[in-house]
């Protein structure tokens, strides 16, 4: 799993970091989604999938 | 075992429907049926980036063509619903056209309210679809005089982008106080004033009447004391009505919308899920229903778990935000109602914040402003229905 985001589109919801709190985080000044592992393991691939499902801003590009 | 689920609507909570069914394994056929002619398109972009220019066009499509096909669908474009019929399980379309179903999911958004007599007027706007933000962005671009009729979100996120791009503008609420029924009057106010320095006329206590023309062109709006405010465009933003009525005579129960229980259900084989769902949540007495875009993602998804069995309550804590100047404003929860409020971090003075609005003594929604990250800690009191007490006391913040 490969993920990518798009900063640009991010509205810093922090959904994606209520869904998967372990491969994404936001940036303190301006809640920009930060990503903190971009090939998590398969443990994680659930929760990503769901993480780039709930972004309201189609800021999360999932490639498997 | 399901064979075909028919969705009718084909934006944010349809295609969520869809993709959650694809994606947790469900094979049979999917139809999504969406009235208007293009492929699925984002809404919040309209009334900002789309409406402001800043993003190219191409982004504000869902998926790509690539992703669409990958999904299998019997994807039914420019195809408006008409009829539905629970008994026989089959849905008719303009075209005369008749689809049956084993489960059925009505995703058909709402429709803007429009002022009376405005029909045939030029200059007179609405912002729900791309077009409509197309002809919008082409009004702005030549910094006319608009006037925009009622003072929510919507209303308030165009203002601000009208202003960014020289329009003059003019911000007509029938509110004494506009968004402090959302947010209360320390906020709503904040952000009032925040228009006001920006240079919007902000017209408040004022109902409108009617849009003024002449030759077939709006020319302001009449306020109901008789009073003109002049304008070279107007935009009305009134709220919006649920797309329920090719419903009626059914058998499907609506009302302010689709009436649906806590699973989201609105009869046998019949769901319904975004802006049109008036839900029981869990946590809130009645139904509710949400215009957001957060919850017709999770409401969709939340559907498509329940068709194939889940059978789990849709308890989310709702989400909005707004973006307004170089202020982003975050709502997790539901302000409206509450009876109690606290700035918890920053203050009203800097403009960025974190508060806390409380019902019944528990914690029921928190609001930031620029402090992203903060509020969205916050959200686990709302979750967590934390004590009014507990929660202020630890901030430290007098109640």
């Amino acid at each position: 799993m490969q993920i990518a985001i798009d900063e640009g589109k991010c509205c810093g919801a922090g959904q994606c970091v209520l869904a998967a709190p372990d491969v994404f985080d936001q940036r303190d000044e301006d809640g920009i989604v930060v990503l903190l592992d971009a090939e998590p393991g398969e443990d994680q691939h659930a929760a990503v999938r769901e993480a780039a499902a709930v972004c309201p801003a189609m800021a999360i590009v999932v490639d498997e | 075992m399901t064979k075909r689920v028919v969705v009718v609507g084909a934006s944010a909570a349809g295609l969520a429907v869809v993709e959650t069914l694809r994606r947790d394994g469900f094979d049979g056929r999917i139809t999504m049926a969406g009235e208007e002619s293009v492929a699925p398109y984002d809404r919040p972009p309209l009334s900002k980036e789309i409406l402001s220019g800043s993003w190219a066009e191409e982004r504000v499509w869902l998926r790509s063509d690539a992703a669409l096909a990958g999904l299998d669908l019997d994807l039914r474009l420019g195809a408006r619903a008409v009829r539905a019929d629970p008994a026989a399980r089959t849905v008719e379309f303009a075209d005369g056209s008749v689809v049956g179903y084993d489960e059925l999911v009505i995703a058909t958004g709402v429709r803007p309210r429009q002022l009376p007599g405005t029909d045939g007027l030029a200059g007179v706007h609405l912002l729900r679809t791309l077009d409509d933000a197309r002809r919008l962005r082409a009004v702005i671009e030549e910094k006319p005089r608009l006037v925009i009729v009622g003072a929510g979100f919507l209303g308030a996120e165009v203002a601000s982008v009208a202003r960014a791009a020289g329009a003059e503008v003019t911000l007509v609420s029938d509110l004494e106080a506009p968004l402090s029924d959302v947010l209360g009057p320390d906020l709503g106010g904040l952000l009032v004033d925040l228009h006001r320095e920006h240079g919007v006329q902000v017209v408040t206590g004022s109902r409108v009447r009617e849009v003024a023309g002449a030759g077939g062109r709006a020319h302001g709006v009449r306020l109901a004391d008789g009073r003109l405010i002049e304008g070279d465009a107007v935009l009305v933003s009134i709220g919006s009505a649920p797309n329920a009525e090719w419903l009626a005579g059914s058998g499907i129960e609506t009302g302010n919308g689709v009436l649906c229980d806590e699973f989201c259900q609105a009869g046998p084989g019949v769901w319904a899920a975004g802006d049109v769902a008036a839900w029981t949540h869990p946590a809130w007495s009645g139904r509710i229903r949400l215009e957001h875009r957060t919850n017709a993602a999770e409401q969709g998804m939340a559907v498509a778990r329940n068709i194939l069995g889940a059978r789990t309550p849709f308890a989310p804590v709702p989400y909005i935000w707004s973006d307004q100047y170089d202020r982003k404003i975050q709502i997790y929860g539901l302000p409206r109602g509450a009876d109690a409020f606290a700035v918890t971090e920053g203050s009203t003075a800097d403009r960025k914040l974190v508060a806390l609005y409380g019902k019944n003594d528990v914690v029921r929604a928190a609001a930031g402003i620029n402090m992203a990250r903060s509020v969205r800690a916050a959200r686990a009191h709302v979750a967590a229905r934390t004590a009014w007490d507990e929660v202020v006391a630890q901030k430290g913040v007098p109640a």
